[in-house]
């Protein structure tokens, strides 16, 4: 059934437009519950009006990892609304609420249908009958809500107490039991996909570079690789492995980071202050290579903008040497205190099983023992070429995800060593033709937090009709809640630091 | 505990000198403070728009300059009556309004005469939107603070950080300057949890509809006298989500965060390295004078 019912594409990848299937709302659905049900996961879900003529589309784009590739199909939507699979597939549920948002379809039968990030629907059809022009405040409704005597409700944000994003918490406590935590998102939403309706262009690479700041490479990465798609053009080798080289330095950097943090909320300040510092000495090699710290103006589409010249990849790999010692002495001071690791083991679990049904990606995923990592399972660009081993740890915990954040800094060293060794010659750049008119392209690339997927439509003029971007933390913001349930409260900022999740990447 | 104290030996002293002493070396492809070859755009193809088109934010004003050298008007611009005031800016063939750059490039890799370049210059901090617009080179650098505010934050300055859209990047560059290797507690410069604690605001983000309550809530929550700073193109001017306000969450144009509160130090950069951020700092506390 799967083969014919959808387009099988390759990660950073396109076609035409009518090459995709269309079905019927009923068939579309069979479909898709069927290959989720034989353990495809969704990438993307998403509604589109790809002709601009407000006859709005349904679009599945499903994750074959056994077989390295994407299916994709299509529905018309009649009506204004369409049957949900959240209940029984509950990763479905933040992308329904989405579309409901945007579009105003209903997704009849979904069992928590609430706005996911409170703004006015792009096209004047409300889903929940408001009127227009009514305005809608974040984070105001319904909350799922414990009841009983000497329960009581938490409640925190948009403003934290750190130097972080807003967001809203609500926790359902007895005592300091947490049996319930709920996450309200929206409070960044810039209006990013929009924006970069109408494009490819400059300004769209650096919307794109700004969709969850700290992934930049990974956000870049993947509209320049849509762009090369649409366009029938491919990056320049060369280029290829530094994007490489820069897409894990920015996951070591971000791991480091987060490594220090962890150990920051167990207050213990010796791994704490030595990876927040040596996060920075990282985020400098990325400067080496382009300027910024954060890789800003690296990409293009087509290649890079700046070379990795042989004084530079010494200099780099230099610099990676003293980082590896110093990371290796600062973090086995962490596995060494028994009174870190107690914090750490068997708090926050999230097991296997409810991972996969989340639809939850990246290092949450790796920690939960699911063998999930595109560079693996959707090889592209230099994954191509060069394997890193996918890294994962089966305890489920905050001691997991810290364990496969490690593994994943020393994997990625070695990668970088053996890359800076082993530079292909050639341009930097390739030129690249216009896009060609009524396709559809797709790019998933493995940010340090997991799976980053953007998918692009273009309409008659060759222009983005519509375009899609999936940050990992869209998956991911359930894991937090549920690993949440049965904690202490006090548990929470460990939990969460576990996790590092967007709130930009999310809200967009 | 004794792996722990070796450890600390071995990691050893690890605080930038700055400002005292230099800053940290700043990589040769930093992009710092705009430079233009021929002041006036003399060099400039006739007509040559490339550095202005090539820009994604409008930050590139060309020829802008009125012909009785009065006060002139950025075209696409809507905020700047003031800019042409500036005197350094009267004669200039092509300015850069530093609020709006990203710092990203395209400028210079689009100038066909290469008039176009980045200083690794990081001072950019200004107190005055205004002073953000220069002809080449840094803005008008930030003064310190009145004396009666001064004898006030001089040697305590508390910050509460809001983020109101901003993408984690500027965030994560604020957030740096409490590691060790910036120590910003050195001149009693510190994140708190609460605007009660605090004596300023640290803004970063173009401002979200859905943010906009929030930080006018906790502007208001932080108790006189206080100070408010723009970290970031996208809080000083909207950035990247200033244009097209048609595509914006309420069809809204995104203005930053002077839309909604008084802002008495800009910090640009996209984001800006951690060393602009704390020249600018330590510039409105007079610490650094030097122009």
């Amino acid at each position: 059934v799967t083969d014919q019912a959808f387009l099988f594409l390759a990660n950073g990848s396109s076609c035409r437009l009518d090459a995709i299937p269309v079905h019927a709302m009923v068939d579309f659905i069979a479909a898709v519950t069927d290959s989720l049900a034989a353990g495809m996961r969704l990438s993307s879900w998403f509604a589109a009006d790809p002709r601009g003529d407000g006859r709005l589309e349904l679009f599945a784009l499903l994750a074959d990892d056994a077989r390295n590739g994407l299916l994709v199909a299509r529905s018309p939507v009649e009506g204004g609304s369409f049957p949900s699979i959240s209940a029984r597939f509950p990763q479905a549920q933040a992308f329904e609420r989405e579309m409901a948002e945007e579009f105003g379809l209903v997704p009849e039968g979904h069992p928590w249908m609430k706005p996911l990030r409170y703004h006015p629907s792009w096209t004047g059809r409300d889903a929940w009958g408001r009127s227009p022009g009514a305005p809608i405040a974040p984070a105001v409704g319904d909350f799922y809500r414990v009841e009983g005597a000497e329960v009581h409700e938490v409640a925190v944000g948009p403003v934290h107490a750190g130097v972080i994003e807003p967001g809203h918490f609500r926790f359902q406590c007895h005592g300091e039991k947490v049996y319930h935590l709920e996450i309200a998102l929206g409070f960044q939403h810039r209006g990013v996909e929009r924006r970069l309706e109408g494009g490819p262009s400059r300004a769209c690479l650096r919307i794109a570079e700004t969709a969850a700041g700290d992934s930049t490479i990974a956000h870049g990465g993947a509209y320049c690789r849509v762009a090369e798609a649409l366009s029938g053009g491919r990056s320049a080798v060369r280029a290829d492995a530094i994007r490489g080289i820069a897409l894990e330095l920015e996951r070591i950097a971000n791991h480091v980071g987060d490594l220090g943090a962890i150990a920051g909320d167990t207050g213990y300040l010796p791994t704490s202050s030595f990876c927040g510092r040596i996060r920075g000495d990282v985020l400098n090699m990325t400067a080496l290579l382009c300027g910024s710290r954060f890789g800003r103006g690296l990409l293009e589409p087509g290649g890079v903008a700046f070379d990795l010249d042989e004084a530079r990849a010494a200099e780099l790999s230099r610099r990676l040497g003293v980082a590896a010692r110093e990371i290796g002495e600062a973090v086995d001071l962490m596995w060494e205190s028994s009174s870190v690791m107690a914090r750490l083991e068997d708090t926050g679990l999230l097991p296997p099983g409810t991972a996969a049904e989340l639809g939850i990606v990246g290092v949450a995923a790796r920690a939960s023992g699911l063998a999930r990592d595109v560079r693996y399972n959707q090889p592209y660009g230099i994954y191509r070429f060069s394997q890193i081993p996918v890294s994962t740890c089966d305890s489920c915990d905050v001691f997991a995800r810290a364990f496969v954040r490690k593994l994943e800094i020393d994997r990625s060293m070695a990668f970088i060593e053996e890359r800076l060794g082993n530079l292909p010659g050639g341009g930097l750049s390739s030129r690249l033709g216009a896009p060609v008119p009524s396709s559809f392209a797709l790019a998933l690339e493995e940010g340090w937090r997991g799976e980053v997927c953007h998918a692009a439509i273009t309409g008659p003029d060759g222009r983005f009709a519509r375009y899609k971007i999936v940050d990992p933390s869209f998956h991911n913001w359930p894991a937090l809640a549920w690993a949440l349930r049965g904690e202490e409260i006090s548990d929470f900022p460990l939990c969460n630091k576990s996790f590092n999740l967007s709130y930009c990447g999310h809200d967009l | 505990m004794l792996d722990s104290i070796l450890a600390r030996m071995r990691q050893g002293y690890r605080t930038t000198p700055f400002p005292k002493g230099p800053g940290p070396k700043l990589p040769d492809r930093f992009r710092g403070a705009p430079l233009i070859a021929s002041p006036g755009g003399t060099g400039c193809p006739a007509g040559c728009r490339a550095c202005a088109d090539a820009c994604p934010t409008g930050a590139i004003a060309i020829g802008a300059v009125r012909a009785n050298g009065g006060a002139s008007r950025h075209e696409g611009s809507e905020s700047l009556d003031a800019v042409g005031r500036d005197a350094r800016n009267k004669e200039a063939g092509i300015s850069f309004d530093l609020g709006k750059c990203l710092f990203c490039g395209d400028c210079e890799r689009a100038c066909p005469n290469s008039i176009i370049s980045h200083s690794v210059d990081y001072r950019l901090s200004a107190c005055s939107r205004e002073g953000l617009v220069t002809a080449g080179g840094p803005p008008l650098l930030a003064t310190p603070m009145s004396r009666k505010l001064l004898s006030v934050l001089g040697r305590s300055l508390k910050l509460r950080e809001v983020s109101a859209g901003g993408c984690n990047a500027c965030e994560a560059d604020a957030n740096v300057l409490s590691t060790i290797g910036w120590d910003m507690g050195r001149f009693g410069i510190q994140f708190v949890a609460s605007p009660r604690h605090a004596d300023g605001l640290l803004v970063t983000g173009p401002v979200t509809p859905n943010m906009e309550l929030a930080l006018e809530k906790t502007w208001k929550a932080i108790p006189e006298p206080k100070i408010a700073i723009a970290v970031g193109a996208c809080a000083i001017s909207g950035g990247l989500y200033c244009r097209d306000a048609a595509a914006g969450p309420d069809g809204k144009a995104l203005k930053g965060a002077g839309a909604v509160i008084p802002i008495d130090l800009y910090v640009p950069g996209c984001p800006p390295h951690p060393l602009t951020t704390l020249d600018g700092l330590l510039r409105i506390l007079g610490r650094i004078r030097e122009r």
